[in-house]
């Protein structure tokens, strides 16, 4: 298909580069340098979607990031992505899209009968409706609603794309590069600043690539390049285009979206897609611009009618004409720089303008030109469905009450203009209060809140004059606080037409007798109508008008609807703008796809994995890993086709009965040196620590001050000022930061340091009752006897030439060490461990091991102590000195904390010795009780005791200390299990603690 | 996100940092006698004012030194940061 609508010369476009694409499966062809907008419409296509309601049919009405209608569904390099505004999306080669809230075909909308029967859907529709009957709610209403609902749809295939985050600091920020921005990156880089101009489209420039403009001698477009060329080769300065401000967030760090290469048919290899810029700016300035406001008419929704700015961006950037019979509708002189380009291609536009006698240097070349105007005029309704065929137009009175007598003229496209509405959105998310300028009626940024300043079109400003000089004297002065340079730019001469003051007109009476629907909000389908029902019913505040209408709250955020909402709220509440006040602007300025905010933290990458020294070794060797926080843990070591059950069983069976050796690295290590070391620990910890002997490790318990348990470990005297503290997984972090916290806030007196030191050893804990015998074996020259290294006792050894620790401390109940080593010796250790505990047949045990022997051993751990228990839940209160004080004892005290019927720990076995009972399960008296059933207790771990071969679980239960012999019943929903289950004491095994002792 | 002062390491985004509460608590000292009103008051009663607050942060990623942050919890502005063993006046 030609491009007819394609002029012969002119525009930005790249005419030597065609390119071909697919739109609803129809093949056209445009140029590099397109939109997908403006390739459709150099091809004429002006249906690209439905409505969201009604399923009107919808064009476009803009040329950039404010287009409320042509969202499409995008399938670039296999993949596909809702929600792209056409306006927004570059061509490429290969590119498809298609419409999205239509079905079954964008020509053919069934939904587009609710349109035609007139059962539009009023404001507060959804929430009168379908409240009741409520039954009907899953069934009915929401399968319908979901049918007819959406912008597209989301795809349920991993994103391959890859998405990354970056922090930058600068000097100045300059968010849009119009004039504005132009002049102020050019004055702050000459000064020596660090600036970043980010610019959304793909072309520098702004309003200078349509405007017509004359800057030192050059037109605009040629001034802007210029400036961009010379700022791309300063060092100083980092110029963006594709890249979107989107949030300004506290302390001037604003947050910015680049579009690496959405441009292109598939992203480069290595290349991101999109990337986060999180930038910390020392002053920001804003020169986003201008949006064009509708006026609003009958039928404005009909595919051609369009901003007259994006008439005229289509034209002067694209070379495309959006029609050949254009009707133009203004309240000021903007309208007339677009008609005067349709002229200038030889087309015939009618310029209908509300005002009665306005007179300009913009007018008078619109005259001279020829230009049909007729003042005082209005367009009534646009006619057409599917597309403009033509427009009933009248004139209107003084007061704009009145409409002449209607009449119908031909025309193909409406090209409107209500005036220009400031784009304040990241001025008001730096927390700058607004403030409304009568002359504009619109709202511009008040007082500078953060380190912001607003200039330009955002600013309300609308001569170019005025908006370089102040630029770049913003430009000069903002870097020279920061660089103390004082390197003046000339100033250019600007040529510009002069305009005059704009019609405070925006909304079109209805004639009588008629009903057209006038929308204000064109993506959620709010009209005039609904926002005069909302009023009726009483909705007042402008946040609860726009809830209840869905007004502004669309993709696009209302930005072409807001400020024409708040004028008909005003004026029918008899209020000005002001008083009614605008809603919050909050980031994202424009959609952002999750992709890019969550970056490269996805999957595996979502957290760091840590492993172990020994971790190939654990691959090897048929290890099946586990997450234990951030570490991967061998759970158990797979042997032929075994599970997990009976490969933890093997391996806890051998602990047992020989010697196995488990990976310990992963456990918290904290360095503690000082001469106030001890006194620290007996402040932390809950037993007595000021007379542990040099070479002794003891085990500890820590509280919060609220006297919760927050961690156990063991902790070593090495030498007389040195410490070695050992803390669980998963808590290493959190017991660092606590040291920290009271040794540098609360007890600073005590000359104590601390450090992680958790990555510097590995460990491996050597458990049975062959691990003495192994351990001779490694430490030959080692006295490693019970009574060399008694229970609790700590030594250095040489192990095959390398420095070794042994602790003689036992988490499995059985006679164990624990080696460390320095962690680049780790995997030789281990090696050396498996090789010579071969004759007493070693096996590694994992996890899952690990945990079966602690349970039945009776040790509390992570799942006891979860962040709600007391020492004495779990069996602790032996380690509470009454003597001395430390964190957390008076809280003790509480009354539910000493409570007769307190919580405690306790074992549990099912009466049958078969069933397994699920972690969770809830212990209660009565299984046929009604609900719900009182609880006495949760199962906190379970495992199948190696040592009696049967289930066996620990359980938190209340009155534990008297329950022991009861018989209760375990109940598990989730598993649908019921369980008849006794209570015995925890310590299933060894209740007397003999082994580690023997 | 917060651009914070610390007093060692100079200005650094709030993500090296982490929070912990109200800095003008103080324990009561071990091994004195405390009511229960004066420990709950320690423990758990926090006035979470609304306005200019002094707050303990860690410079959990950088220096790990525990600092004073001076806040206004409803703007977010920071006026001055201390040093732990920094009088506050
Ligand atoms: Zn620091």
């Amino acid at each position: 298909m030609t491009q007819a609508f394609r002029i012969e010369n002119g525009g930005l476009i790249n005419r030597d580069k065609k390119l071909s694409f697919k739109f609803n499966g129809k093949t056209y062809l445009g140029y590099e340098g397109d939109t997908l907008a403006s390739a459709l419409l150099a091809n004429g296509v002006h249906l690209v979607g439905r409505s969201f309601k009604y399923h009107r049919p919808r064009g476009f009405f803009g040329a950039g990031v404010d287009e409320p209608y042509a969202v499409v569904q995008l399938f670039r390099n296999g993949e596909t992505e809702p929600n792209i505004k056409a306006t927004e999306q570059e061509l490429f080669e290969g590119l498809e899209a298609k419409s999205v809230n239509c079905w079954p075909s964008v020509n053919f909308d069934i939904g587009a009968i609710n349109n035609f029967l007139k059962i539009f859907l009023p404001a507060g529709f959804y929430y009168k409706t379908f409240m009741w009957p409520k039954s009907f709610w899953y069934r009915i209403y929401e399968p319908f609603i979901r049918k007819a609902a959406g912008l597209g749809v989301a795809s349920t295939k991993h994103d391959k794309e890859r998405y990354e985050h970056k922090y930058e600091y600068c000097d100045l920020l300059i968010a849009g590069s119009g004039p504005s921005g132009l002049a102020g990156a050019y004055a702050a880089a000459k000064n020596g600043a660090k600036v970043i101009l980010a610019e959304d489209k793909p072309r520098f420039g702004g309003s200078l690539l349509t405007s017509d403009v004359n800057i030192g001698n050059q037109s605009g477009k040629d001034w802007a390049e210029g400036i961009i060329t010379e700022l791309k080769t300063m060092p100083n300065v980092v110029v963006k285009n594709r890249s979107q401000i989107f949030g300004y967030y506290d302390h001037n760090m604003l947050v910015m979206s680049e579009k690496v290469s959405d441009h292109l048919p598939s992203t480069k290899k290595y290349h991101p897609n999109k990337r986060l810029w999180y930038i910390r700016a020392k002053e920001v300035l804003i020169s986003s611009g201008s949006i064009e406001r509708p006026i609003v008419f009958g039928n404005n929704d009909t595919p051609g009618v369009m901003l007259s700015s994006a008439a005229k961006e289509y034209l002067k950037v694209y070379g495309v004409l959006v029609g050949r019979k254009p009707l133009v509708f203004t309240n000021n002189d903007s309208g007339y720089e677009t008609a005067i380009e349709f002229k200038k291609h030889g087309l015939d536009p009618v310029v209908l303008d509300s005002r009665k006698n306005p007179e300009s240097e913009i007018i008078d070349e619109a005259k001279n030109l020829g230009i049909n105007i007729k003042n005082s005029y209005v367009v009534v309704a646009a006619q057409g469905y599917k597309k403009v065929k033509s427009a009933d137009i009248a004139s209107i009175s003084e007061d704009k009450k009145q409409l002449g007598k209607i009449e119908n003229i031909l025309c193909d496209c409406i090209c409107v203009s209500g005036f220009w509405t400031p784009t304040i959105h990241l001025a008001s998310q730096s927390g700058n209060k607004t403030k409304f300028k009568e002359d504009i009626d619109a709202f511009v940024p008040g007082q500078s809140k953060q380190n912001e300043i607003t200039l330009g079109a955002a600013n309300g400003v609308f001569s170019l004059e005025e908006t370089l000089k102040t630029s770049f004297t913003a430009g000069s002065e903002l870097s020279k606080k920061i660089t103390e340079n004082d390197n003046k730019v000339a100033i250019p001469n600007v040529v510009e037409k002069k305009s005059s003051q704009h019609d405070k007109f925006w909304c079109v009476p209805l004639p009588k007798g008629k009903n057209y629907k006038r929308f204000l909000d064109f993506q959620n389908d709010v009209a005039v109508s609904d926002v005069e029902i909302a009023l009726r019913e009483g909705y007042r505040s402008i946040e609860h008008v726009k809830r209840y209408t869905t007004l502004g709250m669309a993709t696009d955020q209302g930005k072409t609807s807001n400020l024409n909402g708040l004028q008909l709220v005003s004026e029918i509440e008899n209020k000005v703008v002001p008083a009614v006040g605008h809603t919050t602007f909050r980031p994202p300025y424009t959609p952002i796809s999750i992709g890019a905010i969550v970056g490269r933290e996805v999957g595996k990458h979502s957290k760091p994995t840590r492993k172990s020294p020994m971790h190939s070794w654990h691959e090897k060797n048929n290890a099946v890993f586990v997450d234990a926080g951030v570490w991967l843990r061998p759970r158990y070591y797979k042997r032929g086709n075994e599970n997990l059950f009976e490969g933890s069983k093997r391996e806890a069976k051998n602990v047992r009965t020989n010697v196995g050796v488990c990976d310990v690295t992963t456990l918290g290590k904290i360095d503690i040196k000082g001469p106030d070391a001890a006194e620290l620990l007996n402040r932390v910890y809950t037993n007595a620590w000021l007379k542990l002997p040099v070479g002794k490790a003891r085990y500890g318990v820590m509280l919060r001050e609220d006297g919760i348990v927050m961690d156990d470990g063991t902790t070593t005297r090495i030498s007389e000022n040195h410490y070695h503290m050992t803390t669980t997984t998963a808590q290493a972090a959190n017991v660092l930061s606590h040291l920290e916290y009271y040794l540098q806030l609360v007890w600073p007196e005590l000359n104590v340091n601390v450090v992680s030191t958790t990555e510097q050893w590995a460990g491996a804990a050597i458990a049975g009752p062959k691990s003495r015998d192994l351990l001779q074996k490694l430490f030959p020259n080692s006295d490693v006897s019970n009574e060399g290294l008694p229970f609790m006792g700590y030594m250095e050894g040489d192990l095959f030439g390398v420095k070794a620790r042994i602790y003689r401390i036992s988490f499995s109940g059985e006679l164990a060490y624990e080696v460390n080593v320095e962690s680049d010796y780790g995997n030789f250790m281990w090696e050396k461990i498996i090789e010579v505990g071969e004759e007493f047949n070693i096996q590694p045990y994992g996890t899952e091991a690990l945990s079966t022997l602690r349970i039945e051993m009776g040790h509390v751990a992570g799942s006891e102590l979860d962040g709600r228990t007391i020492p004495f839940d779990n069996a602790l209160e032996g380690l509470v000195s009454k003597k001395k004080d430390f964190i957390g004892k008076r809280s003790l005290q509480r009354s539910a904390f000493t409570a007769e019927d307190r919580q405690r720990i306790v074992g549990v076995v099912p009466l049958d010795k078969q069933t397994s009972i699920p972690e969770g399960s809830h212990l209660v008296k009565d299984d046929k009780a009604p609900l719900p059933n009182p609880k006495l207790g949760h199962i906190s771990a379970s495992c199948w005791s190696v040592e009696y071969d049967n289930p066996f679980s620990l359980a938190i239960l209340k009155d534990g200390k008297n329950m022991i012999g009861q018989k209760l019943f375990a109940m598990s929903p989730l598993k649908n299990k019921v369980i008849p289950v006794e209570i015995v004491s925890s310590h299933y095994v060894d209740p007397k603690g003999e082994r580690v002792r023997s | 996100m917060l651009y914070i002062n610390c007093p060692h390491c100079g200005m650094r985004s709030q993500n090296e940092f982490s929070y912990g509460g109200d800095a003008s608590v103080k324990r009561p000292e071990l091994n004195k006698e405390v009511s229960d009103q004066e420990w709950d008051n320690f423990v758990y009663n926090r006035k979470s004012l609304r306005g200019k607050h002094l707050e303990l942060w860690q410079h959990i990623s950088g220096c790990r030194q525990w600092i004073k942050v001076e806040r206004d919890t409803a703007t977010h502005e920071i006026f001055r940061t201390f040093k732990a063993d920094e009088e506050v006046a």
